[in-house]
């Protein structure tokens, strides 16, 4: 069992949490990931990696409330357990000195993609970083990004807050040379980032969610094609070379279940099966 | 003719096993075999001959003492033929249930060249069951500590079986288990109605019992490696049996559309998620009308019974050499076929067509002929020009092979390993590396519970041996 040691909202329906899990948090890295479940009954969901202390031996990370089982997670609190946590798995990001790199965090993954900026910066890269969400209310972490990058920009579907989209990029681009680029958020913002960098041939590592089971190389359902071969999500990822990835291909598979998690999400959320009646806590 | 002395008459044929009947069991997921009762138990132990000489014992890649285990059944000692089997296998309910006996301990039974041999494996299941249902399972006494630390990576048939044999040696073992519930292939690869979870649940229950130590949810490789566990975690020993759960694909065009999976993706949704009782368990499944599942082995029939209990309304399977090529044990393919499954032989798969929506619609194979033998000395399948055809499906389970799983390998430095990435090893389960051992299919590459559980035998001997020099 893993203790959950602290519990915070980011935004809303956003959550973070500290679990007391000290092997892990020994061995995690940047970019690296868990397989977590909640219940016996629950699925094992991969969830990224948003920080760890060898010290207090913990780990942590972010989730998005969307289906069933990020939503009962969001309804446990501090001194609360989760089942089962498996980790780490994947394989750790690069994080040696590039250069400049620009990094590019968009909704939950802006937590996981903190991690790795500050692993960057630490090894003395000089970053622009961006962080984008739907709209305003969704962002977080930007004073903490600001300080560890020479250049910070925000950026908004909806304009609410920074730059409309992420076309300014573009912009960017032309101007600025950058030795490595790092995208961590939703599919379709990783490919358009990628589509991007490409002609100026900046190396752009994107990490990918797709469905997984295990998360240690069983099932294959987290397959992906990168460069026109199969690569399994789990063990030779979770990040990729972004101008390699079939992304279409991927959010077909993503989508594979959707209805039938809708239809879990439903039933739980009509029976009201956690003690907080299915509301944020 | 009479006879100078009166012999008593044999019983040529064997006990059929009481089985639900193939219309009830293909819409449920309860066991299909039902086991003897006691009556049918004792008349089919009667039929053992008592071999002085018995041939049944070498055909047994754990070497129970199959004639004494019969004798104190027939004499109805059962809590004692119980422990005669124990002595040698710690997991008789699984071995009961899938060991393929026809190719091991009844393939060289007497009776067999009069009639049909004695079902040994249907006893020792009977006498498993018979001593769980009755809640007195036996633990053996504790020998005293010897102080020496061993640690199992993978809670699988091998795992299980040198836990086992250690711990009752007085050894301390520590199991590690990547997966969240123990058993290994036993829990995420064998179908319920073959090998109900909890049975395993019992059996991994009774080797904590004896004093093993089991950690669920540890991957070893990521958290500790194994040069971490020999050198910073004070074990002695290593045992690695971490199996062949990589899914190997067919790599055709549209492999990747969705209703495609992996015959390990399906199994491990239905079996260790209990995807059939879903939205009660949370992992889901869908299955088409049409099934169709790729390949001609054990896993193809499970895979291909478990889409059939799920509700689909066809399911084929499609194997490219002819039945009599077919890996999967017969009882399977009998049992697969009574519930209604559909075989085409001589074809494979070339590509797959998906709809809108980004599912599979349809397949197209081509025919196979059977060429001359290849290395394995099955006749090598191969293509007839022109001959490509359509099949309509939904749902397609791809079950041509598992590999071995590498991450042990890739984290333990100086490991020798084969080109096929299995672990490199004695006949008694030693590595090249001091104090790391190996066992099943992590070695072997894919093949049968029963011959991991031997391996763990051995290499438990083997650990044991090096133990005591130490």
């Amino acid at each position: 069992m893993y203790k959950i040691l602290a519990k915070k909202e980011l935004a809303p329906k956003i959550k973070f949490l500290e679990v007391h899990a000290p092997e892990i948090a020994e061995k995690a890295c940047p970019g690296q990931f868990i397989m977590l479940m909640v219940g016996e009954t629950g699925e094992r969901v991969p969830l990224t990696l948003a920080g760890y202390d060898v010290k207090k031996g913990t780990i942590s990370f972010a989730f998005n409330e969307v289906g069933k089982t990020t939503k009962l997670l969001g309804c446990l609190n501090e001194g609360d357990c989760i089942s089962s946590i498996t980790g780490p798995l994947g394989k750790p990001s690069e994080t040696r000195n590039f250069g400049r790199v620009l990094c590019i965090g968009g909704g939950v993954m802006i937590a996981p993609m903190l991690l790795q900026a500050k692993a960057l910066a630490e090894a003395g890269n000089s970053l622009t970083t961006v962080i984008g969400a739907r709209t305003k209310d969704l962002l977080f972490f930007e004073e903490e990004m600001k300080c560890l990058s020479s250049e910070f920009h925000v950026a908004t579907d909806d304009g609410s807050k920074g730059f409309t989209g992420l076309d300014f990029l573009k912009e960017i681009l032309e101007k600025e040379k950058f030795d490595r680029c790092i995208a961590y958020g939703p599919v379709v913002m990783m490919k358009n980032v990628s589509e991007m960098t490409k002609p100026h041939g900046i190396p752009t590592i994107v990490t990918l969610t797709p469905i997984m089971i295990d998360g240690m190389g069983m099932c294959g359902v987290c397959r992906v094609t990168v460069g026109g071969k199969l690569k399994f999500g789990c063990v030779d990822g979770p990040e990729f070379d972004g101008h390699n990835v079939n992304f279409d291909e991927l959010v077909n598979r993503q989508r594979m279940f959707l209805p039938e998690e809708r239809l879990s999400s439903f039933i739980w959320e009509i029976q009201g099966r956690c003690a907080c009646g299915g509301k944020q806590a | 003719m009479a006879e100078s002395k009166p012999r008593p008459k044999i019983k040529k044929e064997a006990e059929s096993m009481p089985k639900q009947k193939p219309e009830e069991r293909r819409k449920n997921f309860n066991e299909v075999a039902t086991g003897y009762t006691e009556e049918q138990a004792k008349s089919e132990a009667s039929r053992c001959l008592q071999c002085p000489k018995p041939q049944c014992v070498s055909g047994c890649p754990v070497e129970i003492c199959i004639p004494d285990f019969i004798r104190l059944f027939k004499e109805e000692k059962y809590e004692e033929a119980i422990a005669k089997i124990k002595e040698k296998n710690s997991l008789p309910a699984i071995c009961g249930r899938v060991c393929p006996q026809e190719e091991q301990c009844q393939k060289s039974c007497i009776l067999g060249k009069i009639g049909e041999p004695v079902s040994i494996g249907r006893l020792e299941r009977w006498l498993a069951d018979w001593e769980r249902d009755r809640g007195k399972t036996k633990i053996p006494e504790k020998p005293a500590p010897t102080g020496k630390k061993v640690a199992i990576v993978g809670a699988g048939p091998a795992g299980l079986t040198v836990a086992a044999d250690l711990a009752k040696l007085g050894h301390k073992v520590v199991i590690y288990e990547a997966l969240h519930v123990p058993g290994g292939v036993l829990v995420y690869g064998i179908p319920e109605f073959r090998l109900p979870k909890r049975i395993v649940q019992a059996e991994a229950d009774y080797i904590q019992k004896l004093g093993a130590e089991l950690n669920l949810g540890y991957l070893v490789g990521r958290v500790y490696t194994i040069p971490e566990l020999l050198r910073q975690k004070g074990f002695d020993a290593v045992f690695i049996g971490t199996g062949a759960g990589l899914p190997a694909f067919l790599g055709v065009p549209g492999e990747n559309l969705g209703g495609i999976y992996s015959s390990n993706e399906f199994l491990i949704r239905v079996n260790l998620m209990k995807a059939y009782a879903f939205p009660i368990y949370d992992t889901p499944i869908r299955i088409g009308k049409h099934v169709v599942v790729i390949g001609g082995g054990n896993v193809a029939m499970d895979s291909a019974r478990s889409a059939l209990r799920l509700g689909a309304e066809e399911v084929c399977i499609v194997y490219r050499r002819s039945r009599e090529e077919m890996p999967a044990r017969r009882e399977e393919i009998e049992n697969a076929e009574e519930e209604g499954i559909i075989c085409k032989f001589l074809a494979n798969p070339i590509r797959f067509f998906g709809d809108e929506k980004g599912w599979v619609k349809a397949m197209e194979c081509v025919c196979m002929e059977l060429g001359p033998p290849d290395e394995s000395g099955r006749r090598r399948p191969v293509p007839v020009k022109g001959s490509e055809f359509i099949m309509d499906t939904d749902t397609v389970i791809v079950a041509v092979g598992r590999t071995p799983n590498p991450i042990i390998q890739s984290t333990t430095e100086g490991l020798a390993v084969t080109k096929w990435g299995t672990i490199v090893t004695d006949e008694n389960g030693k590595t090249n590396i001091e104090g790391v051992y190996a066992g099943g299919d992590i070695v072997t590459g894919e093949a049968t519970v029963i011959s991991a559980m031997g391996a763990g035998k051995k290499a438990a001997k083997t650990i044991h041996e090096y133990l005591t020099k130490k």
